[in-house]
């Protein structure tokens, strides 16, 4: 709008074409959805906060588990980063080798049918992730986690007793970042893709191997497009409902051993599996978890966000 | 491979004598896939004694080949060369580890979906069914109206939104509303559920569950992905378009419609149906909305709905009394979703290959 606006050169034009009903209407349409993106963001926020005011003011005996709010979520807020962070450490690695395979050593012209596989696991419903963690996953890590407690077992992580059913901290932390992996390769794929012809091509005319082009061009110019991929990765774990839901045998508090049975729940699936038998307070409380996993994830994404632009932004200086 | 098989040979005749001689030096380039043979061998002569599985199998085989090629090259061809080998091998094996769980995961859900991929499963619901037999029809048709009603309601904001910020938005705004839209993306689709719950119950009352709510909660999450991809399809639209409209007298609006959007019509089309695939397999906002019902409810305006992620999830951890046959419905429900995902993406390919605009010969 503000455009047919400025635009004085010919007055009689502008004129005519800012009394045009059709133009008025359709800009305020467009400007009027614009704005609803920032009305429905402020909104998420405004429902949760008010749902969420009776678990914040209620007395601690009311609250489930009879400890107050903050020890009810505490655990839940642990379990959320814990297998996150997990997912994270396992994916990051993996997404950054595939989309260096994709990128520069798979053939070129199988290169982009590779990618869509990898982006295929993106596709894949959430809880069908869930069906394959418990079904396939879980049993088949069993054996591992026996090994894991025999011989690694005085490592704290490891102290078990390892879980018979294999639906462990650990599991989940792997099924989550199969599921970020596609997330995290997707980004890290498009930098490398970016990096300029020229510095690769400069650093194997000096006689580099491949492995050493990609270590002096390739890495250091997509290393904040990997960050900025990473974080986002871990926004998805970190909200992550169903398979966490499925997956994760939850009984028990604070641990930070990855082997066992008893695991703190994580905040999504928690209000998952307490949400369709809870009623009265139990729901506020519930609301209040989640606008506490609102609260972490958004600050999460945006830091991500304002990663990835500053990459941008050099990028476009370059 | 192809890099260390050029041989620098021009550079031979001014370079010193002792590095002519270390550079001659070089493994034929068939040498690793026949250590990775010999590996497989070894490892495949020891599998009795050690009791191997297949999964074992291929591990040791990978570690002890990557070891082999490391050392082997090392002391041929030198250290450098030799971590050269050692990222490759390490880059392919990674690669090929993060294929292990989609073909796992795809052979999983159609082997067990298959048995229960039969009329039945589309044509019944499962009212008055204990054990066997029973359907998903109230599921999928739960999933179907949810899926047109978000799509109803996601595809105009976004595609509005998306407009705007291509061709009206500036300065502060413009970079605001970016901003928050990619932070949308972010948001956990069960803060989405949880949203939609508690805007229904303020109004409505507590343990609220309509089909209505489901929609909205999915839209939270379908409209940033809407935005983004119409708008990087609208950012494509050449401004000599545009302009040669401008030329000729047509108001801006009647530009937009009439000449950006027909050109982006096939990427715009693209985009929806990405983003309906990313919806459609949401459990956990519909979770906390809809429930679950038995019965086939096909107003969403009126009392709890069935759908498909729902009732596969439902099936799953709440099978009855002899669980197998709610854990067949179950794997068939996650089978058909599967289907619908990789169908509605087949599709958004089909779209952005037979409807891009004819580019000028």
């Amino acid at each position: 709008m503000s455009s047919t606006r400025t635009t004085p050169p010919s007055p009689a034009g502008t004129g005519r074409s800012v009394r045009r009903p059709g133009d008025r209407v359709f800009a305020g349409t467009a400007k009027g959805a614009g704005i609803l993106i920032l009305v429905i963001l402020a909104g998420v926020a405004a429902f949760l906060v008010v749902e969420a005011v009776p678990a914040l003011t209620a007395p601690a005996e009311d609250i489930p588990g009879g400890g107050g709010l903050a020890s009810y979520i505490a655990p839940l807020v642990f379990g959320t980063l814990l297998a996150a962070v997990i997912a994270l450490l396992v994916a990051t690695p993996l997404a950054v080798a595939i989309s260096l395979f994709i990128g520069y050593y798979a053939p070129r012209r199988i290169a982009q049918g590779l990618g869509y596989l990898v982006d295929l696991l993106a596709a894949i419903p959430s809880i069908v992730y869930g069906f394959w963690g418990i079904f396939w996953l879980a049993p088949k890590l069993v054996p591992f986690y026996q090994w894991l407690e025999r011989d690694l077992g005085f490592i704290p992580l490891f102290a078990g007793p390892a879980s018979t059913t294999g639906r462990t901290m650990l599991t989940t932390g792997l099924v989550l970042a199969v599921m970020i992996l596609p997330i995290i390769s997707a980004i890290s794929r498009e930098v490398f893709l970016q990096v300029p012809s020229l510095h690769r091509e400069a650093a194997l005319a000096l006689g580099a191997t491949r492995w050493e082009m990609i270590r002096m061009a390739v890495l250091p110019y997509g290393r904040s497009g990997v960050i900025g991929g990473a974080m986002l990765g871990l926004g998805r774990a970190l909200g992550e409902t169903m398979a966490v839901a499925i997956v994760l045998s939850v009984s028990g508090g604070i641990t930070f051993n990855l082997i066992s049975s008893g695991n703190p729940s994580t905040i999504a699936a928690n209000i998952a599996l307490e949400f369709p038998e809870s009623s009265g307070i139990d729901i506020n409380t519930l609301i209040a978890s989640g606008l506490a996993l609102f609260v972490i994830t958004l600050a999460v994404n945006m830091l991500a966000r304002a990663i990835v632009n500053r990459r941008a932004d050099f990028s476009g200086a370059n | 491979m192809s890099q260390t098989s050029t041989a620098p040979a021009p550079t031979g005749s001014s370079a010193p004598a002792p590095r002519r001689g270390e550079r001659a030096r070089r493994l034929p380039n068939w040498s690793p896939w026949a250590v990775f043979l010999g590996a497989a061998a070894v490892v495949g002569v020891l599998w009795p004694v050690f009791d191997l599985n297949i999964a074992l199998f291929v591990l040791y085989t990978v570690v002890l080949g990557t070891l082999a090629v490391y050392l082997l090259t090392r002391t041929v061809e030198g250290p450098r060369r030799a971590t050269d080998r050692l990222v490759t091998c390490l880059v392919v094996s990674a690669f090929g580890l993060a294929m292990v769980p989609l073909v796992s995961l795809v052979w999983e859900v159609v082997s067990r979906g298959a048995a229960r991929l039969d009329g039945e499963f589309f044509n019944s619901s499962l009212v008055g069914i204990v054990g066997e037999g029973g359907g998903a029809y109230h599921a999928i048709m739960g999933t179907l109206i949810i899926t047109a009603l978000t799509t109803l309601i996601s595809v105009p904001i976004g595609l509005m939104t998306a407009i705007f910020l291509v061709e009206y938005a500036r300065g502060r705004l413009k970079r605001a509303i970016t901003f928050l839209v990619d932070v949308m993306t972010g948001i956990p689709s069960i803060v989405a559920g949880l949203f939609a719950y508690a805007l229904f119950a303020i109004f409505f009352g507590p343990g609220i569950r309509l089909g209505v709510m489901g929609a909205i909660a999915l839209s939270v999450l379908m409209i940033p992905v809407v935005v983004r991809s119409a708008e990087e399809v609208l950012k494509l639209v050449p401004n000599e378009l545009r302009e040669a409209s401008y030329a000729l007298g047509v108001p801006k609006w009647r530009t937009i419609v009439k000449v950006v959007i027909p050109t982006s019509i096939a990427g715009l089309g693209t985009g929806v149906t990405l983003a309906i695939a990313r919806v459609v397999g949401e459990t956990a906002p519909l979770l906390i909305t809809l429930g679950i019902t038995n019965a086939t409810n096909l107003d969403a305006f009126d009392g709890r709905m069935a759908t498909l992620p729902v009732y596969a999830y439902y099936q799953l951890t709440q099978p009855g009394v002899p669980p197998q046959f709610a854990t067949d419905r179950a794997w068939t429900a996650a089978l058909v979703l599967i289907i619908l995902v990789m169908g509605l993406n087949v599709v958004a390919r089909l779209i952005s290959r037979f409807f891009a605009p004819k580019t000028g010969r």
